[in-house]
């Protein structure tokens, strides 16, 4: 009962974190000084067609009449202008673009495989490489192989990934010319040219963030190591492996499944680096094409969907404590 | 009890112990040794360009070649230009490096500062007052905790009005959503500090509340304070690089790290060195600041074993910053 209760207020909490958030960023957006219409319209515009997109917009109502029109878009889907140049928009409705002539949903949708193809297989190498290199450090504290796990950590974190990339495609693109220097093939079409064009993205994704999760992984290791517990086991002739394997990792557990948790949301927003320096052409290549055209509904369509993102795999995280470890439940 | 450092130990001993046993690690001497390095760098960047002639702003097309690459080998290197000179405008590539340290170091701090300052006063709001001001504050450090950074700031410099300047943007922007972890942690050290004798005790004596903030929770914090402010300094300092290399930074013609290697990736194949220099200038002063806060904070807390990351505040009820309750705090303290 406990747990339901736990689980329903985490997300109501979550649905009225994204009703702010879309509401912030509603006011941010459309009421700036910058008439969104001729934001929207794009370049150039001509008169005609920016009183056009006014009426669309509705942007001559008041800003509670926008508002609400903006939030029911979401739930119900909206409909701009009238008549025979009325223009419907699906729910969820993020916006519509008039620059492409697509919904935003439509538009992040047909960009999402290439960004999550992108995250999912770098967060894999990374979590696997992270946790596993925190875990030989923690293991091997003090000596050499710490020193070097560690020395490597901090570079990885020091380096931005964009420099990473470049790197990358200098050495093993442009110098030794065995990868590709960007470009995207679906997985769909053919596996293993996805892999080979993702394989570096990948790595340098990895790098920087791997970096991280071994640094945790050695702390929290050493953290749990010192505890009177672990003293216990082993001195109850409990073998190394069965330990750190069976005690040691058990407590690792909930940080790094939050950390995993901030990591999947905020993959959006690592990916528009990643996106540019290996040309690929994700949801963050669509919010930078969006931004330079100044296309402001594709710009607070993606800046919604990535707060999603972010809340969802956030609850996720939080109703899982629960489960893997009972007391926050019972607490909560 | 005994065992337990001092409460509040006086200012010099402690400021020595801490110095010297930053000085014993080597880490942080190197990553202090880069700080330094690029703080000089920043500061007597006119200084350099007023002893080699070479302004940021100067175009130098002599110095291309037709494919407008720079002229000679290594980008140009020559002992007027060290670093060479910017493919398609020939301007001294050492005189935008460090002009762009400037410009990183400047909006990096700044933007540290806006962060520290609201984190601390929120954190000491929420954890001292408790009840509705710290569930309105704390659910508010969730919200932005959960806010797309990149993204929501990309959007915002395409929307804000030309005419604002941009530099001061960047920190507002990137200082705003660097908060939540600071006061995260002030929070739940205030939580337990408020607690302890000493708090109580001034308490007790009718001491405003205010003032027991200021004069009483404020100086135990120092230490938790300064450690995150120097962690927290190299984020900073790659967000406004990596704004800057996606084209909503500052400004050109104004020096930028990030803006160069943004440029550098058209020109990488043919002129390497063009992203090899503010490339490596901005992963070393970040490396430095990073080693330089994870001595720091060894030497400030021997004990703690974490790393600069994000994750160090996450966990909602549990995480590695819940605070160790001592059991000798209801008396005893000064």
């Amino acid at each position: 009962m406990n747990r339901v209760k736990f689980a329903a207020s985490r997300i109501l909490g979550a649905v009225v974190v994204l009703i702010i958030i879309a509401a912030a960023c509603f006011a941010i957006f459309y009421l700036m000084p910058t008439n969104p219409a001729q934001l929207s319209c794009g370049k150039p515009c001509s008169p005609e067609r920016l009183a056009e997109v006014e009426a669309y917009l509705g942007v001559d109502q008041s800003w509670w009449k926008q508002l609400f029109d903006f939030l029911a878009g979401i739930i119900g889907g909206r409909t701009f202008g009238e008549g025979a140049a009325a223009i419907h928009c699906n729910a969820p409705c993020f916006g519509y673009s008039f620059r492409l002539r697509d919904s935003v949903t439509n538009l992040i949708l047909q960009r999402l495989p290439i960004t999550v193809s992108l995250t999912l297989g770098a967060a894999v190498l990374w979590a696997i490489g992270g946790i596993a290199a925190g875990l030989i450090a923690a293991l091997r504290r003090g000596r050499f192989t710490d020193s070097a796990v560690m020395g490597a950590a901090i570079t990885g974190i020091s380096a931005p990934t964009y420099l990473l990339g470049l790197l990358g495609v200098l050495l093993f693109g442009f110098t030794l010319n065995v990868l590709p220097i960007g470009g995207y093939v679906p997985l769909t079409e053919n596996p293993l040219m996805w892999a080979f064009h993702l394989i570096l993205p990948w790595i340098v994704l990895a790098i920087a963030n791997g970096a991280i999760y071994a640094r945790l992984t050695r702390g929290q290791m050493l953290d749990v190591l010192s505890q009177d517990y672990i003293r216990t086991a082993r001195a109850k002739g409990l073998s190394e492996t069965f330990v750190v394997g069976k005690h040691g990792l058990r407590n690792l557990v909930v940080p790094l499944t939050t950390l995993f948790a901030i990591d999947i949301g905020g993959l959006l927003g690592g990916a528009v680096i990643t996106e540019k320096v290996f040309a690929l052409g994700g949801v963050g290549t669509l919010l930078l094409e969006s931004v330079s055209s100044l296309d402001i509904q594709v710009i607070v369509g993606v800046t919604l969907f990535a707060a999603a993102v972010v809340i969802v795999a956030n609850l996720l995280a939080d109703l899982s404590y629960s489960i893997l470890d009972p007391r926050i439940g019972a607490r909560a | 009890m005994t065992a337990a450092p001092p409460e509040r130990p006086g200012r010099a001993t402690r400021t020595d112990t801490v110095w010297a046993r930053l000085k014993r690690s080597r880490p942080a001497m190197i990553g202090l040794g880069l700080v330094v390095f690029f703080v000089l760098l920043a500061v007597l960047a006119p200084v350099f360009a007023a002893l080699t002639g070479n302004s940021p702003y100067a175009y130098n097309p002599e110095l291309l070649a037709p494919d407008t690459a720079p002229a000679g080998p290594l980008g140009g290197m020559s002992a007027q230009h060290w670093f060479g000179v910017e493919p398609r405008t020939g301007r001294d590539l050492f005189a935008i490096v460090s002009y762009g340290a400037q410009v990183s170091l400047l909006i990096g701090l700044a933007a540290t500062l806006v962060s520290v300052i609201v984190g601390v006063a929120i954190g000491l709001i929420a954890g001292f007052y408790g009840h509705l001001a710290d569930r309105l504050l704390s659910r508010f450090t969730d919200i932005v905790f959960g806010f797309p950074f990149l993204i929501f700031a990309i959007a915002l410099s395409a929307t804000v009005p030309a005419s604002f300047p941009r530099p001061l943007l960047l920190i507002l922007v990137i200082g705003f959503f660097g908060w939540p972890p600071v006061a995260r942690v002030v929070r739940s050290e205030t939580l337990s500090l408020k607690e302890r004798g000493f708090v109580r005790a001034a308490a007790a004596q009718g001491t405003s509340s205010a003032r027991i903030l200021v004069r009483e929770i404020l100086p135990n914090l120092a230490a938790t304070i300064i450690v995150f402010t120097t962690v927290s300094i190299p984020g900073k300092i790659g967000a406004e690089a990596a704004l800057s290399f996606l084209g909503v930074g500052v400004n050109p013609p104004t020096p930028s790290w990030g803006r160069s290697i943004s440029d550098a990736i058209s020109w990488v194949q043919v002129d390497p060195m063009y992203l090899i220099f503010p490339g490596m200038a901005l992963f070393l002063v970040t490396l430095g600041f990073n080693m330089f806060g994870d001595g720091l904070r060894d030497a400030l807390d021997p004990t703690a074993g974490q790393g600069p990351d994000r994750s160090a505040d996450r966990s909602p009820d549990r995480g590695p910053d819940t605070p160790k309750i001592d059991p000798m705090s209801a008396g005893g303290q000064p």
